[in-house]
């Protein structure tokens, strides 16, 4: 996902547009007149692809990364098309940069921007959300009462995080007595590294939890650990604190290569790893969390089930993800996978529903493996605008999918790993033999620093 | 990356510094350059006298370039972890020294007319 080659990063920015590489003066005005004729060039040469006329009414239920970027694309390429994108929020996150707000790195401004600054002419918004979808008879509702058929259908609504199957958790606690909550927003996030702050500043038991769903961004719970205890370990109560990483799962993270890599570095670290615990409980009060332990016997492979209570000085909740409940309610979910969490059935490579053709999933509420980043909307969206414009011309598209997916995993303020990787959990890296997957990075910090949002927001556009 | 191109490259570059920001900054870099060209073809030779300031000033322009880039980026010299970031590290004080010497250079022949002082 990350765009540019480090020796674009940094540097007296005056001159470095001009002249990327070079190290001589000749070097210099050389490089700058090229880039002159490039761009003349690339002026010259963009439109390559034709637009295509059609009267389709297509229907994006969305405006989060992956409908934003699609509606950008489609109305470059579609002449004549009738795009709604249907959103009821008004403001646009950037959720990639929630990691970097609950470590006092950003302000949460830095994460919003509004719905509409991104939306382009020739889309109709809608400001209201989707209350039902009907595919028998292609049709979505409005909770305003607005009734729209559609021609193709593009589900992009995202995901909801569900607070309240943790009992005892809720947002308004978030900020106070120790409780972090970074995935439920820009401000939640700005509240969570209140909390965290004080942690640092006052020493204790840090206790970092994910849950048993899929979820979106699976480095995130990582990330947040990584830049607590070292930021901890930088400030006046440094050595007083002890650091508990829960997950339920059976491992660091999902790609084996990269849950051995963080696994040596939680060791390294100091930071005491629980595999398999899922956090089902907390009481504020006494500042404990509770978890369910599963425990399995080495020799008969049987799995006991126990509960375990962990005092905390810093919680860090990250809460069951599921699909939102008009999709869950709307039959376009796998029937016989994640029935607990109604992700859209869709086929793995093309993103197309496997049962209504004209039907396409997009971004986190797609039922495939991984995938739910930024990193891989980027990938995704060009495939469903394949496909889309191939069928309205009649014939099958030929782009696909292969799981790719990226997480600038930050290991401390200052460097992190660029890890990327697919559905086959192979590491696919952008730079090889350049910037190293698995090696702690100043690079890779910078690329997340600096050149992620621009990207994204390069995507959101449709030009990236 | 799927789709690295030119327009890709420079809807990155203004989405990071805002387009005003980034066109502002571009036509600045193009302005010294065709300065330089400039005072380069009217001397019609390259003065040592103002060569050897504008290469005193080179330390300072990486030191600055580097600095500048830690800055706004939240590091520190601590987070070089491997041969990539040495080079990247480089290329910044490179661009930086680079940048500085021309500017300086120019910025002298602007404002001394040949003549006056020695064109060696």
């Amino acid at each position: 996902m990350p765009a540019l080659a480090g020796a674009d990063l940094g540097g007296n920015p005056a001159v470095k547009k001009t002249n990327p590489f070079s190290s001589s003066r000749r070097g210099f005005f050389g490089l700058a007149a090229a880039g002159l004729a490039a761009a003349a060039t690339a002026q010259a040469a963009r439109p390559a692809r034709a637009s295509v006329t059609t009267n389709a009414r297509i229907v994006i239920i969305g405006a989060g990364a992956a409908g934003t970027a699609l509606a950008n694309r489609l109305v470059q390429r579609l002449d004549g098309a009738q795009i709604t994108v249907i959103d009821g929020r008004t403001e646009h996150y950037y959720q990639p940069g929630l990691s970097l707000v609950a470590a006092g790195l950003k302000p949460a401004s830095y994460t919003v921007s509004r719905t509409t600054d991104w939306i382009p002419r020739g889309v109709t918004l809608l400001a209201e959300r989707a209350a039902a979808i009907d595919p028998e008879a292609r049709r979505v509702e409005t909770e305003g009462g607005t009734r729209l058929d559609y021609d193709f259908l593009i589900v992009a609504p995202g995901l909801v995080l569900d607070h309240d199957a943790i009992p005892g958790f809720s947002l308004d606690m978030v900020g106070r007595d120790g409780i972090g909550a970074l995935y439920a927003g820009p401000d939640y996030a700005a509240r969570t590294w209140q909390a965290a702050s004080h942690f640092i500043e006052n020493g204790g038991v840090g206790v970092f939890t994910r849950p048993a769903t899929e979820m979106k961004c699976a480095g995130a719970p990582l990330k947040h650990t990584f830049l607590i205890e070292d930021i901890a370990s930088r400030g006046p109560a440094a050595g007083r604190h002890s650091f508990q990483y829960t997950a339920p799962q059976g491992a660091l993270f999902s790609v084996p290569i990269v849950a051995e890599k963080v696994r040596m570095l939680y060791a390294e670290r100091g930071i005491d790893t629980h595999l398999r615990h899922k956090l089902i409980s907390i009481e504020p009060g006494r500042k404990q969390a509770r978890f369910e332990a599963t425990t399995i016997d080495p020799v008969t492979r049987a799995e006991s089930v126990s509960q375990v209570d962990m005092d905390y000085d810093y919680l860090h909740v990250i809460p069951p993800m599921r699909a939102p409940q008009v999709i869950r309610e709307s039959g376009l979910s796998w029937a016989d996978k994640w029935t607990d969490q109604g992700w859209v059935e869709c086929d793995q490579q093309t993103l197309r529903h496997l049962r209504y053709p004209e039907v396409f999933a997009l971004g986190d509420v797609a039922g495939v493996p991984k995938g739910k980043t930024a990193a891989s909307v980027k990938w995704q969206v060009p495939v469903v605008e394949d496909h889309l414009v191939a069928a309205i011309e009649g014939h099958e598209g030929t782009e696909t999918f292969n799981g790719y997916t990226s997480c600038p995993l930050i290991t401390r303020v200052g460097r992190a790993m660029l890890v990327e990787f697919d559905y086959k959990d192979n590491l696919v890296p952008s730079f090889p033999g350049l910037i190293a997957p698995l090696e702690e990075l100043w690079i890779s910090w910078l690329m997340k620093e600096v050149a992620l949002k621009a990207t994204y927001n390069a995507m959101l556009r449709g030009k990236a | 990356m799927k789709e690295l191109t030119f327009e890709t490259l420079l809807a990155v570059f203004q989405e990071m510094f805002g387009a005003t920001l980034f066109w502002l900054m571009l036509a600045a870099a193009v302005m010294v350059t065709l300065a330089y060209l400039y005072v380069l073809i009217r001397d019609r030779s390259l003065s040592v006298r103002k060569f050897l300031w504008a290469q005193l000033s080179m330390p300072f322009g990486a030191v600055a370039a580097v600095l500048f880039t830690q800055a706004v980026t939240n590091s520190h010299l601590r987070d070089i972890g491997g041969p990539v970031d040495v080079i990247v590290l480089l290329g910044v004080a490179a661009m930086g020294a680079v940048g500085m010497a021309i500017l300086v250079y120019t910025v002298q022949s602007l404002l001394r007319r040949p003549g006056g002082a020695q064109a060696e």
